[in-house]
């Protein structure tokens, strides 16, 4: 019987062993990125129908990184509860889906974050016309809330410990969040700061419409990976930190070219001049050179889909620089 | 002439031989996808086990009219909570579908031509139009309703908004038990009225006013000593307090849009095995009937029904049990049953999906089961028995 059971496993084993998702990827010829069903800024088709938004970005940072093409990415869309049985089961390489590291996803579930793209809090948004101006004052309100998320649990502990009651109406995607609360079956709807402003912005007219001060948690939002595929988390790892690195070192997708000729050794490390880094990720020497050339730095990405000069008006706040008064931060590039 | 395949030739060995290898075949598959899973799981690390039921929740539930649900309660009272919700949605559904789709049915044999054209229109257009974009079509149009703070007002005591039906909550008062104990003590006297009155027709065709008799027992006799007593139910009113109502009794949208969907979209069906049932019936037995001069109303209860019904019951019960599995769509609506709650966010907050998943198919499977078992005994005491 043992030896039959290891027979199995054996067999089992070779159906389930593959080889590696940065093998697969390159076998395949396009890179599979899991992503919302649509919150602008971070995840939505623009006008021209091009997936655009900080997630977006990550996605493609990826697939540059692997293939030096932007264009190499199938984006698939997952809800809050579809997300990680889709990213379990291989159907998607990556998310970048404003997924929030905690450490029960990390362990428990059996995936890997490799970083923070966007550090968020959960905030609640509420018609200006109620009049409220703190979360506290909610005694009684109907909250809409995505299922699934971090931010149910949340909600629950921030009402249990003010000692004020409330109703949840459960949704699935943010759009059934926004026609919920446009219509007034909800008084208040719940989720990252980041969605709120995304989805004020969405508003027919967004000055009906006031976020409220409290941030009631700590959201840091990452892509996230399978666990036990060490040399893919690298590369989605360091496609990140490449990004933000470049933000540090002052390489932007304009001066880039100039920079392969500057004389900051940081600098020709990371966009292949100096060392082989790339052929250690096993990819092409100038991965990162292509990211920032294509894609820009971890500002440029910032500036463009959620900064102030976007709908969705998000400072930089603790999203800027360590060195600016945020918390970015990326190990150092040697 | 014998072969030379020995035992082979033999068709009864043949016969064990290859059941064996099916079945055995069959284990054989089963074990693979077992041992595959565990491992990938194992691998995978992912969480396995049943303890996960015993951990707080961490979410609230708001719709929970028979359990009080917090967010420190287990995820096996979530449980429990979805499949209260799903059997308050199927139970209400099916007795909805049930009635609603005998009427049909017998109204759209009516020789009414408008009549019978606009039941053929409702049952067309809602059996051919996929059941989930009709609970989305009503959630639509409840949402639509006036905001809370504009709520319709019905009769000065119900409320209705996009946030549900609001109604008063009856207080019972003490002394209300007696009205309680006087009505279950009518309903047993009436049961014990029809089968005297039954026998006694049998016996010398003499009838008795059954029916009179029992309404005035069921409902005047409780009422009389509902004063008796001095009136002992009181009413709270639900009233606007902040930002939703507060007190009274509420019916939600999610509710009333699946009941509306499920019950609407199974009639149509019954309608059609209703009609069916009925047209089997033989011209003759009408004709029959008629001639022995019974009433147009007594010909259907008394001839065409019990004959029908044989024919009606068994598509009935699959009417029912799909009816019950369907209100698993009540996830499109937030509509908090077994598969929103437990299969839904128990399962994402815990990420145990196959152990959630097992045993919400093993409810499903044990509430049909119950519904089939149930049918069934009724499906055996109306057929034709000899004498």
């Amino acid at each position: 019987m043992k030896k039959l059971l290891s027979i199995f496993a054996v067999v089992a084993f070779a159906f389930s062993a593959h080889a590696g998702t940065l093998d697969d990827v390159k076998n395949r010829g396009f890179l599979k990125c899991g992503v919302t069903t649509g919150l602008a800024g971070f995840a939505a088709p623009d006008d021209s129908g091009e997936w655009a938004g900080l997630d977006a970005d990550m996605c493609r940072a990826v697939a540059v990184a692997v293939f030096g093409d932007r264009s190499k990415v199938e984006f698939i869309t997952t809800t809050g509860k579809s997300r990680f049985p889709t990213l379990a089961s291989g159907e998607v390489d990556m998310l970048a889906r404003n997924t929030t590291w905690t450490i029960s996803r990390d362990v428990n579930l059996g995936f890997e974050f490799v970083g923070v793209n966007f550090y968020d809090g959960q905030g609640f948004m509420v018609p200006s016309a109620l009049g409220v101006s703190s979360a506290t004052e909610l005694d009684g309100a109907t909250v809409c809330i995505q299922t699934g998320t971090t931010t149910e649990l949340n909600l629950a502990d921030f009402f249990r410990l003010n000692g004020i009651s409330y109703e949840a109406l459960p949704i699935e995607t943010n759009d059934e969040g926004k026609e919920n609360l446009f219509a007034g079956r909800c008084d208040v709807y719940t989720t990252d700061a980041s969605g709120l402003s995304s989805t004020r912005a969405a508003a027919s007219n967004p000055d009906k419409w006031v976020v409220l001060p409290e941030i009631i948690s700590k959201e840091p939002l990452g892509p996230l990976v399978r666990h036990g595929d060490h040399q893919w988390g690298d590369v989605v790892r360091w496609s990140l930190n490449a990004m933000i690195i470049a933000e540090e070192l002052g390489i932007t997708s304009e001066n880039v070219d100039a920079q392969t000729s500057s004389n900051v050794p940081e600098v020709l490390r990371l966009l292949g001049v100096e060392g082989n880094y790339g052929e250690m990720l096993e990819l092409s020497n100038d991965w990162a050179y292509q990211i920032i050339k294509q894609i820009g730095n971890y500002s440029e990405s910032y500036e463009a889909n959620v900064g102030p000069d976007t709908p969705l008006e998000i400072a930089r706040g603790l999203n800027a620089l360590w060195t600016q008064g945020g918390i970015l931060y990326a190990p150092p590039f040697r | 002439m014998r072969s030379n395949l020995g035992f082979f030739s033999d068709e009864k060995f043949r016969s064990i031989f290859f059941q064996t290898l099916v079945v055995g075949l069959f284990a054989l598959g089963l074990f693979f996808v077992i041992s595959t899973t565990s491992y990938n799981l194992e691998k995978r690390n992912i969480a396995t086990g049943w303890s996960f039921l015993q951990n707080p929740a961490g979410f609230d539930i708001s719709f929970s009219p028979f359990l009080e649900f917090k967010s420190t309660d287990t995820h096996l009272k979530v449980y429990f909570v979805g499949v209260l919700n799903t059997l308050l949605v199927s139970i209400t559904g099916c007795i909805a579908a049930t009635i609603l789709g005998f009427i049909l049915g017998i109204v759209r044999l009516s020789s009414n031509w408008l009549l019978s054209r606009l039941v053929y229109i409702y049952v067309e257009f809602s059996r051919n139009v996929p059941l989930l974009l009709q609970i989305i079509l009503w959630y639509s149009i409840l949402i639509q309703l006036p905001r809370v703070k504009q709520s319709l007002q019905v009769l000065d005591v119900f409320y209705i908004s996009n946030r549900g039906l609001y109604s008063p909550r009856p207080i019972f008062e003490s002394g209300f038990s007696y009205v309680l104990i006087a009505i279950v003590l009518a309903l047993i006297s009436s049961f014990l009225i029809n089968r005297w009155a039954k026998k006694r027709q049998d016996k010398t065709g003499q009838q008795f006013p059954v029916f009179s008799s029992s309404i005035g027992l069921i409902f005047i006799v409780p009422l009389i000593l509902f004063f008796i007593l001095g009136s002992p139910l009181s009413f709270e009113h639900p009233e606007l307090k902040g930002f939703n109502f507060k007190g009274g009794l509420v019916i939600r949208p999610e509710f009333i849009a699946m009941f509306l969907a499920l019950s609407i979209y199974t009639a149509a069906f019954i309608s059609e095995i209703v009609r069916a049932g009925i047209m089997s019936v033989s011209k003759g037995q009408r004709e029959a009937s008629a001639a022995i001069g019974l009433k147009q109303t007594w010909i259907m209860r008394l001839i065409i029904i019990p004959q029908a019904l044989r024919v009606i019951v068994p598509p009935l019960t699959s009417q029912y049990l799909n009816l019950t599995k369907n209100s698993s769509l009540g996830i499109a609506v937030g509509y908090a049953d077994l598969v929103h709650g437990f299969g839904g966010i128990s399962l994402n907050q815990t990420g145990q999906a196959i152990e959630c998943m097992a045993i919400v198919m093993a409810t499903y499977l044990s509430i049909s089961l119950t519904i089939s078992f149930f049918m069934n005994i009724y499906n055996r005491s109306i057929q034709f028995k000899e004498k």
